[in-house]
């Protein structure tokens, strides 16, 4: 009994007397001297550990942006693997500062616990389906049984084109990716459904032979998948929407990894201001003035990223579609950095 | 005298007991503050009204009407049906299966003795987890493309997205058939073996003429009723089969699984009630000339049932809590709704705290019932 | 999950008595019984060959490139090629041989508490600076050691640590919750029964969730468990639940006269617990001590479901490799067949110790 007593009220003490810091996110990445960020659970080109358990992809070097950005190190970064259902609590909770995983923007996640920064994709959910089924449209699919996995907007997305086209899709609904994944492969089901961007990405990765399979939007609307931070830290969400601001306006600017030193010289005042010359902007944010500079010289700018983790320079040879620039018809828009 | 109070045993007793319970409460009072103020702090939204919007998520199967236009509340029942359901169907199976099992453990016969040890030993030193993803894995990968099903049997197909045979369709008067035939059947029967056994040798034959008359006034029936029941036949439409009845491959693996693993622990249970059962009961019964059959299902069952109940109990309520694991392989019970609940609203306190009392309810109903069954068996007890 | 009563050995079936002995061909065909058995074994291992030939003789054991495994049988070359990932995880695959030191303490320290002779404090003490050590070995960061995040952690060592830990931790907590319920003090008892009770009502996968999602929010704010540790500490009060139920039940079969005996010699109430109480009891009780350890070292594959990266979740996602087609039937055998050794093993020690306890007690 006796000793009992002593664990609860020595644990009770503990609890009572550890103060509840009231600590700013950034002040804890600052003291932690990393950045701890929520992944999926294996994505190639948006999120996955490489041969060597290094993680690469488009979200995981968005979060290396805001780790550069306030630590200076884009290695700074721990990442945690988490399911769909798991990812938001355990950014509500603490467990994570920052949220880059493929989530769509939503009026219910945003007014529930989580504020949505800047998108840094844009795309259609689409299906997948092996091409020797001869479909390449929708409304064709009629009786077709979709592997769709728990822990995204896609399982809401199946029943409502089912029912707008009258198509009574057979949904066989997985906890998670790999389950859903594994069980189209292996011809559970007829099609995939998820965001068209992880679909390339599966068909790039997991399939015997890629061009055997055809991927089509689902809907016309497109989705934003936008990286979160957790609600009641304005200076935080700044941060990680400057920096990746900063990425997108970069590429506006002409900015590479390569070339973004010859500009440091450079007269346009609004380069200046981005690049730190004139001091103001990192300062408003708590940050050091040359952030925008530092994270362009350590991962350069949107494009490149793009690039390098799912376009051209990657197995999953995805276009820029809807995430060019805005002066190439895309949706990418710098806001303006003064 | 504050001395003597301290080192009074029931003093000191209940000040300890009272320390306890103030901490317990502290403890429970600080959870509660502070999952209150973490929901505050990260503006979570909590209640239960949510139940009572339209869900709009799929199931992707369900043994009672479930529409993604239903509501949340409605999807909770739909997955709670399905755990039902798979916890009878698997609890049914594994009991006969395991009866099986422990009859040839205890056979004389050495070989296949032997054989039921190994399967046993192999089933209850593998998670129950690994089984099932085993199982799923034959499952989707052994059998053919919905294209090439294979049809061992006129209607009957076998392909990866499971069993299609071919459903019962029951027109109106259909139900009024089916009753009246097996109301029948059982008065065939029962006249049948009454007259069979005064009739002792020609009992047999008797028995069968019963029967015989059954399966007439069945058909005449029937066709009178103006043929009420239809097969629906499974057909293969575009990409998959429409029609007929379907088993799906998750359904089957869970199933398969949670039947096999469950049934080597009954029929360790039955066993052991049996080996419990005094020796002089079996030499007792066979010195009275009865034989091995009749001494096993007349004599030694029956009293074996008694000692078997407790530990039955708790096997069954493991596999109504095992059923959780059809989350593995993407079989919608309870758990996977509660999952996609979170996911779809963020009420993650809400959906678990109602998992959570649902099979805690199932459990503590089930040990009443048996509690109450122990004490009526137990006063019967001569 | 609570096998509490049976037995996980393999034992051969001691009763009913047997009949007159019988000639071994009479025993197979003597009667009509017997026959059908015997036909019916026979079907059974007929039904067996085609999984011996997809397992054995058509099976591919080494191949030079993974499609060579595309035909018929089993493609045991893919563990080959893949058990580092099953194995291990994730953990980075130049620190790999600080897992395998992991293993190798465990399964070390394991092997040398076999004998019940050196059960004592210290071996206590040395168990607990071997945790210490398995935790600096995988977490790092000290000593020259890269950290390795619990994040990468994986594979075999997490299932092994995860078994291990939750059963040490959960004793302690067990016992208590034993004397408590079967204690005279009202209150501990109630609190006793209401935790075993609740716990016991519940699947571990609803405990998986609690504290996957659910925790976090119930803890201070600014405190932080990683998901790991959260997951340890589900499958320990699980644990806890099912153990004090067992040790109740070694506690109820002791004499009461030893209790009287030391009461009467005066001895203080946790003296007498540690050295007369515990002892006795958890002697009666060993078997269902070891089928508890079993049915823990087995539940520790539900972390699965919560995403922790144990054995079984490393070896379903080596399974995802496009290169090999359609391995998960052999990956799944593999890891079956690892918890397999560990269980048996387990379940063949427990019949060892039973027999050591039948010598002392009747000899």
């Amino acid at each position: 009994m006796k000793k009992k007593l002593i664990t609860i009220t020595a644990a009770l003490a503990l609890g009572l007397v550890s103060p509840a810091l009231a600590e700013t996110t950034l002040e804890k990445v600052k003291e932690r001297g990393r950045l701890i960020c929520g992944s999926s659970q294996g994505t190639p080109g948006f999120g996955a550990p490489d041969d060597k358990g290094y993680w690469r992809g488009l979200d995981v070097e968005t979060c290396r942006a805001v780790a550069v950005a306030v630590l200076d190190d884009k290695d700074a970064v721990d990442f945690v693997p988490l399911s769909g259902q798991q990812r938001i609590p355990a950014l509500q909770t603490g467990e994570i500062d920052m949220l880059p995983r493929t989530l769509t923007w939503t009026l219910q996640r945003d007014a529930n616990g989580i504020n949505l920064t800047t998108p840094n994709y844009f795309e259609y959910t689409g299906f997948m389906m092996p091409k020797k089924l001869g479909i390449t449209k929708v409304e064709d699919m009629s009786g077709a049984s979709v592997c769709v996995q728990t822990g995204s907007t896609t399982e809401v997305v199946v029943n409502d084109v089912s029912t707008k086209n009258n198509l009574g899709l057979k949904p066989v609904v997985f906890d998670n990716t790999t389950a859903a994944r594994q069980a189209f492969f292996s011809g559970r089901c007829d099609a995939l459904i998820t965001d068209a961007g992880a679909l390339a990405s599966v068909r790039a990765t997991m399939a015997d032979n890629p061009d055997n399979y055809i991927i089509f939007p689902a809907t016309k609307y497109m989705d934003a998948l936008t990286p979160a931070v957790r609600h009641g830290d304005d200076q935080w969400l700044d941060i990680v929407n400057w920096s990746i601001q900063a990425l997108i306006a970069a590429e506006a600017f002409g900015l590479t990894q390569k070339n973004i030193d010859s500009f440091k010289k450079s007269d346009d005042p609004r380069i200046r201001r981005f690049l730190g010359t004139d001091p103001g902007n990192g300062q408003a944010l708590g940050l050091s003035d040359d952030f925008a500079y530092r994270i362009v010289k350590a991962l350069g700018n949107y494009g490149e990223m793009f690039e390098r983790n799912v376009g051209k320079e990657s197995p999953l040879k995805l276009t820029r579609g809807r995430n060019a620039l805005f002066t190439d018809g895309g949706l990418m828009f710098p806001l303006a950095f003064q | 005298m504050i001395s003597a109070l301290w080192y009074s045993a029931r003093v000191r007793a209940w000040a300890a007991q009272i320390a306890l319970l103030a901490g317990l409460g502290l403890f429970l009072w600080m959870i509660v503050g502070n999952t209150v103020e973490n929901l505050t702090a990260r503006g979570i939204r909590t209640g239960f009204d949510y139940l009572w919007r339209p869900a709009r998520f799929p199931i992707s199967e369900s043994i009672i009407r479930y529409d993604a236009s239903d509501s949340f509340l409605w999807a909770y029942v739909a997955g709670l049906a399905n755990t039902l359901w798979l916890s009878l169907l698997s609890i049914v199976f594994a009991t006969i299966l395991g009866l099986f099992v422990c009859l040839a453990r205890l056979s004389h016969h050495p070989v296949l003795s032997y054989m039921t040890g190994v399967y046993v030993t192999v089933l209850r030193n593998v998670p129950l987890i690994v089984q099932l993803l085993f199982w799923y894995a034959i499952a989707t990968s052994v059998f053919p493309a919905p294209r090439a099903a294979l049809n061992p049997l006129p209607g009957l197909f076998l392909s990866i997205r499971g069993v299609y045979a071919p459903a019962l369709i029951v027109e109106p008067g259909g139900w009024f058939f089916l009753i009246a035939s097996a109301a029948l059947f059982i008065v065939a029967l029962a006249v049948g073996l009454w007259s069979a056994r005064r009739a002792r040798s020609f009992g047999a034959p008797i028995l069968l003429a019963a029967l015989a008359f059954w399966a007439a006034t069945n058909v005449v029936l029937y066709v009178a009723l103006g043929r009420p029941l239809k097969l629906e036949m499974p057909e293969l439409n575009g990409l998959n089969f429409s029609g007929g009845t379907n088993l799906s491959p998750e359904f089957a693996a869970i199933i398969i699984g949670l039947t096999i693993y469950t049934s080597a622990f009954i029929g360790e249970i039955i066993r052991g009630g049996i080996e419990a059962i005094d020796k002089g009961q079996w030499e007792g019964a066979r010195a009275l000339g009865l034989s091995e059959r009749v001494v096993m299902f007349k004599v030694i069952l029956p009293q074996a049932l008694r000692i078997i109940v407790p530990p039955m109990t708790s096997q069954y309520l493991s596999t109504v809590k095992n059923t959780t694991l059809a989350v593995a392989v993407g079989y919608p019970e309870l758990g996977l709704v509660v999952n996609t609940v979170i996911n779809q609203t963020g009420q993650a306190i809400e959906s678990i705290l109602i998992m959570l009392c649902v099979f805690l309810s199932i459990s503590l109903s089930v040990s009443l019932f048996m509690n109450w069954y122990n004490a009526r068996v137990a006063l019967v007890v001569r | 999950m609570s096998e509490q009563t049976a037995t996980y050995g393999f034992m051969e079936p001691q009763s009913p008595p047997k009949t007159a002995r019988k000639p071994f061909f009479k025993l197979l065909f003597g009667d009509l019984l017997s026959a059908t058995l015997s036909a019916v074994t026979v079907l059974l291992l007929l039904a067996l060959i085609p999984a011996f030939n997809w397992a054995v003789l058509d099976a591919h054991w080494t191949v030079r490139s993974p499609s060579d495994c595309q035909s018929g049988g089993a493609c045991w070359a893919f563990i080959g090629a893949k058990a580092r990932l099953i194995l291990f995880g994730l953990y980075p695959p130049s620190e790999q041989w600080r897992a395998v030191l992991v293993i190798l303490l465990i399964v070390g320290m394991i092997l040398v508490s076999l004998s019940p002779k050196l059960w004592n404090a210290r071996l206590l003490a040395v168990w607990g600076v071997a945790v210490g050590a398995m935790l600096i070995l995988m977490g790092g960061g000290v000593a020259g050691l890269p950290p390795v995040p619990t994040s990468k952690w994986g594979g075999l060592p997490v299932t092994l640590m995860l078994a291990v830990l939750s059963l040490g931790l959960a004793f302690p907590l067990a016992v208590l919750l034993a004397l408590g319920r079967r204690g005279r003090l009202p209150i501990p008892r109630a609190v006793s029964i209401f935790t075993i009770e609740l716990v016991r009502g519940l699947p571990l996968v609803g405990l998986l969730f609690v504290a996957a999602i659910l925790l976090p929010l119930l803890l201070p704010p600014g405190w932080t468990i990683d998901k790991l540790g959260r997951t340890l500490a589900a499958l320990t009060i699980f644990a806890a639940a099912y153990l004090a139920e067992v040790i109740r039940g070694g506690l109820q079969g002791l004499d009461e006269g030893q209790i009287e005996a030391a009461e009467a010699l005066g001895i203080p109430y946790w003296k007498m617990i540690w050295h007369i109480v515990l002892p006795q009891a958890i002697q009666n009780v060993i078997p269902p001590l070891t089928n508890t350890a079993i049915v823990m070292v087995k539940n520790t594959s539900l972390v699965l479901i919560v995403g922790v990266f144990d054995m079984l979740s490393a070896a379903r996602s080596a399974t995802t490799d496009p290169a090999w087609p359609a391995p998960s039937t052999e990956a799944y055998l593999f890891v079956a067949s690892i918890y397999f050794v560990i269980c048996f093993g387990i379940a063949i020690y427990s019949r060892y110790l039973e027999r050591g306890v039948a010598a002392r007690t009747h000899g």
